[in-house]
């Protein structure tokens, strides 16, 4: 490590008291940002493992539930990420080269990419729960009131999917055309032959279970027809779980870049000091790594 | 270049506001220490936060000893005694020996052992402590709102359905915070060790608290996100009932084992590491002899991180896990005391015709030595297949991590306390009730734990709030060792404090140490070193000589000053 001598006059405003150099000072801030991102990494990781574990035990609950998720735009929101994670990389280039005004406008343009990400985000996420898919015990319970009573079978004559609504006692049949139906085959799918013995039974058969099971009354929702596989909420649990936690680091993405925006505004960052801007960077770039794992394991598998 | 002079206390920069000399009041005020970004002041509030939690989860412990000395209720009924024990575990591991000696003592020292102003991001080291202090107040509430009685593992489906308490959440989320903070803490050290070691300091003139930290440090930054991911699951599992551990939901409990060993496994290392690493300092300043197999003692820290990542499965031999698993487990566990044992001898080659001096803080590395050999070695017979069936959740277990965690972590944590108090306060404590106290400490904890193995192999199950009577004996004698150890920590809390008002003052070096901290001042300078300093062998002890005036060590006089030393 090559030493220059501590004295205050030679210490630039950036420089924190402790560093000798810039040059020290930025390297153990990129070490600390990479060793962050490992952290990062492992967190996904456990949930990527649960992931793993559950599609192992119950496949046909992935493949029932994954024909609820829109691919479109989900592709849309991938590509979305990407665009936004090439500027990014383009505006810590623009730092280096003291290129105050691209800075300014890539950085916009990254923020502009993470809120239509998330927008996107709601309009499929309130479009489930529009659909009665909502993460956990939820799931099982009927909808308050007896008008909009979800009953539904996964496919139809066609290969296609659809939904039909029964109003009040007086069974409405009325077919809800998915934007994207797809042209998924049948899925008759048998009971998870790994999953612990008689699960999936157990859940198609609500009257079988113990009277004393907590979750047994949930069961009876209508969405639990016998053409639908047992456990499918448990494809749509961990599909909230896992893109919900991206998406709150998105938006955590959002505060960082926006700190960014502003730093940049006030002209902090340049060619002798653009550490912010390249650490931030690095966080963007693995958010939307993390998305680009995402998006094929549930969307498109 | 000037070189730090060993023999006095450094003098205050120039410039410097004429408050005082030394980091302890060069700034005054409450929000002076509360907004700190000094290394040192955050290390002593995390002693102090840390050292409070031992208290009360002290309490917590011989509470569940007095309830245990009868058969039936002796103070608590059982709902009461659960909590008790749940309490007394969650503090003890996650707000006590997890943070304990690399927040505290290596935030102190850390910095000024490498010979750097502080560590790598201050800020940062701020934000790890006012987490923990987060973590504590979720730990509280969840006392107040409604209990933990799961015992400290969370294990499902206890957790889940498995209990009223409403605790549990706000446990869940104390032990998520306090994940970040250890988290934060460990990066800072790695990213000091490698990037602000001044000029001369390379990774082999280190001392090997400094390696004992950075492979702690790793087994932090590398497992701590799984446990926080997990008690993530488990908040959203049990407000929601998303499944992913329910099996009647078509989740796996096994898993949630799975994710919360494969940290807390690792965890038993970030607990022990810091505490080698005080012990390894501690042996070869206070028998003032080079310490033997430098090398193999750093890399064995390093060793012991990896291993540590690839055996938790030996917590669940008997849960189902896959015969193969529970071989190949069984085998790598073995292999994890390699390491332990190359560090055993060689602080043991390293006392071989050392100048012994039996100070306080080499009475409790004994102490350590002795008990963690017990604790290991029948680490042994818990990883083995056969014997853990019979073993498994009894007492012997009990007996067993307490060795460890207790009689390693704990006491290295207290001997490294007496170690640096004269460099922290800056006042000597009673070297006479010190011996005591540690003499008190180590009879009482053997005389509690030691039982424990016995009664355990007998067959006496852990956590059972009740038992018949050929059990009574063993639980009577260990209760009654509790109380000796709890008087000798009473005793060094008292003396400890009466040192801070009527102790005589420290001089820089009481010990003979050669690492940098013995090189400025008792208590050090704000800044630590005006330049950066000269180093040398740390363990080199043959330039120092006792000065009997002054009641320290300093540079001999009959050879000359390390100017140019490297």
């Amino acid at each position: 490590m090559s030493h220059a001598p501590a004295h205050a006059h030679e210490h630039p405003d950036f420089l924190r008291h402790h560093f000798n150099t810039p040059k020290q000072q930025f390297e153990a801030g990129k070490l600390g940002m990479w060793l962050f991102l490992a952290t990062e990494v492992l967190l996904f990781g456990g949930l990527f493992v649960g992931y793993s574990v559950w599609r192992g035990n119950h496949p046909e609950m992935f493949k029932a539930g994954s024909v609820f998720l829109n691919t479109k735009l989900g592709a849309l929101n991938t590509a979305v990420l990407i665009l936004s994670s090439i500027t990014m990389a383009a505006a810590v280039t623009m730092a280096q080269r003291n290129k105050r005004g691209p800075l300014i406008l890539l950085l916009s343009l990254t923020i502009a990419g993470a809120v239509t990400f998330l927008v996107v985000k709601y309009f499929e996420y309130t479009h489930k729960f529009h659909l009665g898919i909502y993460p956990g015990l939820k799931f099982y319970e009927k909808p308050a009131g007896d008008s909009h009573t979800l009953s539904g079978s996964l496919v139809n004559d066609a290969g296609g999917v659809d939904l039909v609504l029964v109003e009040g006692t007086e069974p409405l049949v009325q077919e809800v055309a998915f934007a994207d139906t797809p042209e998924a085959e049948p899925t008759t799918v048998a009971p998870a032959a790994i999953g612990p013995a008689g699960l999936a039974q157990d859940a198609l058969e609500p009257g079988d279970r113990p009277a004393d099971d907590d979750h047994a009354e949930h069961l009876t929702h209508p969405l639990q027809d016998p053409h639908r596989p047992a456990n499918v909420h448990m494809f749509f649990n961990i599909y909230y779980l896992m893109t919900g936690l991206h998406g709150v680091h998105v938006a955590a993405g959002i505060g960082v870049l926006t700190w960014l925006l502003i730093g940049a505004a006030k002209g902090r960052f340049g060619s002798a000091y653009f550490t912010p801007v390249d650490l931030g960077g690095l966080y963007w770039h693995v958010v939307d790594l993390i998305w680009i794992f995402l998006f094929p394991l549930f969307y498109l598998i | 270049m000037t070189t730090i002079d060993v023999t006095k206390p450094m003098q205050p920069e120039a410039g410097r506001p004429a408050q005082g000399t030394n980091y302890l009041n060069h700034t005054t005020g409450i929000m002076s220490w509360l907004l700190t970004m000094d290394h040192k002041r955050i290390g002593v509030m995390y002693l102090v936060s840390i050292l409070t939690s031992f208290f009360l989860a002290g309490i917590f412990g011989l509470l569940v000893r007095t309830e245990l000395i009868a058969p039936g209720r002796t103070i608590m009924d059982a709902d009461a005694y659960n909590i008790m024990f749940t309490l007394h575990g969650a503090i003890m591991v996650f707000l006590v020996i997890i943070p304990s000696v690399p927040a505290s003592l290596g935030n102190f020292v850390l910095p000024i052992m490498l010979g750097a102003k502080d560590v790598a991001f201050p800020r940062l080291n701020l934000f790890s402590y006012y987490l923990w202090v987060t973590g504590a107040i979720f730990a509280v509430a969840a006392i107040i709102f409604g209990g933990v009685d799961t015992g400290w593992t969370l294990y499902v489906p206890y957790s889940t359905t498995g209990t009223e308490m409403n605790g549990i959440i706000f446990l869940s989320m104390a032990v998520f915070v306090l994940g970040f903070s250890s988290i934060f803490t460990g990066l800072n050290f790695i990213v000091t060790i490698h990037r602000l070691r001044p000029p001369g300091m390379t990774w082999f003139k280190m001392p090997l608290f400094l390696w004992a930290i950075y492979a702690t440090g790793i087994i932090q930054v590398m497992a701590t996100p799984v446990i926080g991911i997990t008690v993530l699951l488990l908040i959203v599992e049990r407000a929601f009932g998303i499944g992913i551990f329910d099996a009647s939901l078509g989740g796996d409990p096994v898993l949630f084992q799975h994710f919360f060993w494969f940290y807390s496994h690792p965890a038993v290392y970030i607990m022990i590491l810091p505490g080698m690493g005080i012990i390894s300092e501690l042996i070869s300043v206070h028998s003032h002899k080079h310490i033997f197999g430098y090398r193999f003692i750093a890399f064995s820290s390093v060793a012991i991180a990896l291993f540590g990542f690839i055996v938790w499965g030996h917590h669940m031999f008997v849960s189902s896990q896959s015969p193969l698993m529970n071989v190949l487990f069984s085998a790598i566990t073995f292999s994890v005391s390699i390491p332990s044992a190359v560090k055993i001898f060689n602080w043991l080659a390293t006392l071989y015709k050392g100048s012994i001096s039996l100070n306080t803080p080499m009475l409790y590395a004994l102490s350590f030595i002795f008990l963690f050999t017990i604790g290991g070695l029948t680490g042994l017979h818990l990883g083995t297949l056969a014997t853990d069936i019979h073993l498994h959740d009894t007492y012997f277990v009990v007996a067993h991590f307490h060795y460890v965690m207790m009689g390693g972590a704990i006491i290295a944590l207290i001997g490294g306390i007496h170690h640096w108090w004269p460099k922290i306060t800056g006042r000597m404590y009673s070297e006479f009730w010190g011996r005591i106290a540690c003499g008190l400490v180590f009879v009482g904890f053997n005389i509690a734990f030691f039982t424990q193995f016995v009664m355990g192999a007998k067959g006496m199950p852990r956590r059972y709030w009740d038992y018949t009577d050929q059990y009574r004996i063993y639980h009577v004698v260990s209760t009654v060792g509790s109380y000796i150890m709890a008087i000798g920590f009473f005793i060094t809390a008292a003396y400890l404090i009466h040192s801070l008002f009527r102790g005589r003052k420290a001089p820089a070096n009481p010990w003979g140490g050669r690492s940098l901290e013995w090189q400025c001042s008792s208590p050090p300078p704000a800044e630590n070193f005006p330049e950066p300093p000269h180093v040398g062998d740390c363990y080199d002890y043959s330039v120092l000589e006792w000065d009997e005036q002054e009641q320290g060590y300093h540079w001999r006089r009959d050879i000359p000053h390390p100017v140019g030393e490297a």
